[in-house]
């Protein structure tokens, strides 16, 4: 039963590849010509052993074809390949032969994590993985040295590898990879080999063309949405929209008889319809008549849950950190600057809405999907369908965005109990409502700073109160969740007495991991205080921050590039001004100007100069694409970001009344790196989100006067200074 | 019963005629380069062409484009060889590339009503969203994209 099952989802896999038609055998031919390919549907079936198999990432195949696995999602970021990059260096192959398909999240729940987490999140696809796929790499080319020393019957030490051959270099003798790998396999190694050092890469730091961009310009690379597993019907699913609430009753006599519709799956918290067409299920479920049971939260609003978290400022709360002693120095200071921020809820809004494929049999579950976490998607459809974890077999697509939405499967445990119910592979789609009603937001936030001066007008305590909620409270200890607390524990300014309170606060609405969690409102508080302090200590803000951070020389070499590239100090037009943020996140340095025109009330962000130290440069490429997108990311959140509840329920349903950046909102953009070799590896995905929301308001403070305290600047009040 | 013709091919579907084109093309034709990005014609990702124009085909039943020709991006080209397809290849724009089916097929159009814009007319008149935020290359894309056209 398994071979056939086993078999004929083989056969699908292949027919389908050539059931894409000209698009799919079209890849090839546009790949540049020294570019390693990449699949629309870049997995295998998970059961498949190949003899070939040095490690669990490294395939040989016998015409010498690489398969590299990749043990993270890729959502944009570019890291399917950038990790194969890393890899193919110590390897030692020829980058035409690589081929990368996702690791397989059975085979990591089954052999012991041997894929390390492939959750991707934290910006830690390089940082974290970056090591482990070098070592993998490396491993796989001394195996394959020791299996030709072996048949030449010569010392390993006499052996090369280069572009994808071993060479007996006394003799110029040699053999494929894929000659050897089978053998390679069986070796064990006495010890791991040691890895390259910085300065022995030739293929880290290269500007390689991205593997996936020729699948995304032709419209075939295949995302969860995309694809058709035999037998599949589709649904359409409205989650209770107050949080938290239930099924009370559901009314079908609307949708009787209608053309496609199949049935109507009743859930504890929602009611999906299943169709033969996507369409008809989403028409049917608007016209069905559900009922909810809310509960109290129905009757909460955004009015009240602002005003929550800013009176909690003075509730007792938790010490999150303390340096010195603030009340003490609080006491002596020759002056206090006190402040109060605050930003809304926001919502992820990728451009995929969530969507899942799942088939749940008598002895297995299949998904679909491009989720960025694939272990918890792993543990999500094991739960909804309550099969073993070890019977669980996660198909990880391209996703069409992530930013910490996807790391969260809720549609998988959705798609996992509708197929379920129906016997039958099911395709489930959100609309774009659900995905913006149904988020796991980055949560409301306040805080309140208070900074001392001496008399010279030297800074000698900040104090802060933070009131936020937690996204996993499973992980709070002592009142703190460190993510929660990201940016304000952290922060590189070094100020004599210190102090952060941590007053945790939740509400009904869920929380989640929004790009770059924590820093993400923290360094929008942050850097915005810290230019306050810089006008009231009189210095100018860069100055200012260069003060603070004396005791961080790694810093300067990014200031410095900053300021230059950035125009810091030169005149502007009346109504215009510039902005400075920096900050440390994810073992990457990084600080961004940003140039505001403000007209009529209006804000126009006009130039964005970014400058970035991130330690090893994989691929300088994915750096700046990196920067430059998160900065956007972050901008959409600043200018309009903001989710409001009514009623329990959010209010906000789609790109009309959320609104984001577009190219008239989207500046000019230049990113700068500065890199300092070594061990480092600095994440990048994250960073450029935090920063450019301090920055706008610190160049509309600078143009105009005026100071925003709270987030976003759509609406808020620009017409002449304070 | 509609009779619509893609990229050159016809096809006589049994559909609703309220169908939106969108999950025609997706789902009765199998053309799955066309995306659902919002369903109310703000976003984009479903941008196709009707008669040359560029339409978010999430917001036009199947019934009004009987008789027209659609094109969609998998019928731009049979080896990414357009212009601006070599432009975007060439600038690198697509992250998650979710979007930029639409991004494309909305450039297309609008180059041939102004074969040289300025970056003012191009933020005004392309407004499909990105969420990766392309912007900065897309915008460089369409610059050479129309630069390779002229040539």
């Amino acid at each position: 039963m398994m071979t056939d099952m086993t078999l004929s989802r083989r056969q699908f896999v292949a027919t389908a590849l050539t059931a894409g038609g000209g698009f799919a055998l079209g890849i090839g031919i546009i790949a540049p010509a020294e570019a390693a390919t990449l699949s629309v549907r870049p997995w295998n079936d998970d059961t498949t052993r190949y003899p070939g198999e040095i490690n669990a990432w490294v395939v040989i195949q016998p015409d010498d074809t690489v398969i590299i696995r990749y043990g993270r999602a890729e959502m944009g970021q570019g890291s399917f390949t950038t990790l194969p990059q890393i890899l193919a260096e110590e390897l030692e192959c020829d980058w035409a032969l690589v081929k990368p398909e996702y690791a397989s999240a059975n085979r990591n729940f089954t052999e012991n994590k041997v894929y390390g987490s492939l959750s991707t999140g934290g910006s830690r696809a390089v940082r974290e993985t970056g090591e482990l796929v070098q070592q993998a790499g490396a491993s796989a080319r001394e195996r394959l040295i020791a299996a030709a020393a072996k048949r030449w019957n010569v010392p390993n030490t006499e052996c090369q590898a280069a572009m994808s051959r071993i060479t007996h270099k006394p003799t110029g003798r040699n053999f494929r990879f894929g000659e050897l790998a089978v053998e390679a396999a069986a070796i064990k190694l006495d010890k791991e080999p040691a890895l390259k050092r910085p300065d022995q890469y030739k293929f880290i730091g290269r500007r390689l063309a991205r593997l996936d961009v020729p699948l995304k310009i032709n419209g075939s690379a295949k995302y969860g949405i995309d694809l058709e597993v035999p037998g599949m019907v589709r649904a359409a699913i409205l989650k209770c929209p107050v949080f938290g609430g239930t099924v009370k009753s559901v009314d079908e006599s609307a949708i009787a008889g209608r053309r496609g519709v199949l049935q109507v799956v009743k859930l504890k918290d929602a009611v999906a319809v299943v169709a033969d067409r996507t369409f008809r299920a989403q028409s049917a479920l608007n016209a069905l008549k559900i009922e909810w049971e809310v509960g109290a939260a129905g009757t909460t609003n955004s009015v009240q849950f602002r005003k929550a978290y800013l009176d909690a400022l003075d509730q007792k709360g938790a010490e999150a950190r303390q340096d010195g002693n603030v009340d003490a120095a609080m006491r002596t200071a020759a002056k206090v600057v006190e402040a109060t921020y605050d930003v809304p809820i926001i919502a992820h809004a990728p451009m995929e809405p969530l969507n899942a494929i799942a088939h749940v049999q008598a002895d297995r579950v299949d998904v679909w999907v491009g989720t960025q976490n694939a272990d918890a998607a792993l543990t999500f459809a094991a739960q909804a369908s309550g099969m073993k974890p070890e019977n669980i077999y996660i198909h990880n697509t391209f996703s069409g965005g992530g930013f910490g939405r996807r790391l969260g499967p809720d549609e998988v445990a959705q798609a996992v109990a509708v197929s379920k119910a129906v016997g039958k592979p099911v395709k489930l789609v959100w609309t774009r409502e659900e995905e913006i009603r149904q988020g796991r937001y980055r949560t409301q936030a306040a805080i309140r700073f208070k900074a001392g001066f001496a008399a010279d007008g030297t800074p000698i305590a900040l104090d802060m109160r933070n009131s936020a909620g937690s996204a996993n409270p499973g992980a709070v200890k002592d009142g703190v969740d460190a993510q929660t607390m990201q940016g304000l524990i952290n922060t590189a300014y070094k100020l004599p007495n210190f102090r952060v309170i941590s007053i945790l606060k939740n509400t009904h609405v869920p929380l989640g991991p929004w790009r770059a969690p924590g820093h993400s409102q923290n360094v929008f508080f942050m850097e915005s205080f810290i230019d306050e302090m810089a006008y009231a200590a009189r210095k100018d803000p860069v100055e200012f921050r260069r003060e603070l951070l004396a005791h961080r020389p790694d810093f300067r070499q990014v200031i410095d590039l900053l300021v230059e590239k950035g125009d810091w100090g030169k005149p502007m037009p009346r109504g215009s001004g510039r902005g400075v943020a920096v900050h440390e996140s994810y073992d990457s340095i990084v600080g961004m100007i940003a140039e505001v025109a403000v007209r009529n009330g209006e804000v126009k962000v006009e130039r964005v100069v970014i400058a970035c130290d991130c330690g090893t440069v994989v691929n300088p490429r994915g750096v700046e694409t990196q920067l430059e997108g998160g900065m956007i990311y972050g901008l959409s959140a600043a200018l309009f970001g903001e989710i409001t509840i009514k009623d329990g329920r959010v209010e906000q349903g789609n790109f009309d009344t959320y609104p984001v950046v577009r190219l008239k909102d989207a500046p000019k953009t230049e990113v700068y790196i500065s890199p300092t070799p070594g061990k480092r590896w600095g994440g990048i995905g994250e960073p450029g989100a935090t920063m450019i929301q301090p920055a706008v308001t610190n160049a509309i403070f600078a143009a105009t006067g005026r100071r925003l305290r709270s987030l976003p600047i759509r609406g808020q009040d620009l017409s002449g200074g304070v | 019963m509609a009779n619509i013709n893609v990229n050159g091919i016809s096809h006589q579907l049994d559909v609703e005629g309220n169908t939106p084109l969108l999950w025609v093309l997706r789902e009765e034709i199998g053309l799955t380069g066309t995306k659902f990005g919002c369903g109310i014609a703000q976003c984009g990702a479903c941008t196709v062409h009707v008669n040359g124009q560029a339409i978010r085909s999430c917001s036009v039943p199947v019934s009004s484009v009987e008789g027209k020709q659609i094109t969609t991006i998998e019928g731009l080209s049979s080896d990414s060889k357009h212009p601006v397809q070599q432009a975007w290849l060439t600038e690198q724009v697509p992250q998650c590339g979710y979007c930029q089916s639409g991004q494309i097929m909305a450039t297309v159009a609008y180059l041939k009503t102004n074969p040289n814009p300025t970056d003012a007319d191009i933020d005004a008149n392309l407004t499909n969203i990105c969420r990766c935020g392309t912007y900065e290359r897309l915008r460089r894309a369409v610059h050479r994209a129309a630069a390779l056209m002229r040539t």
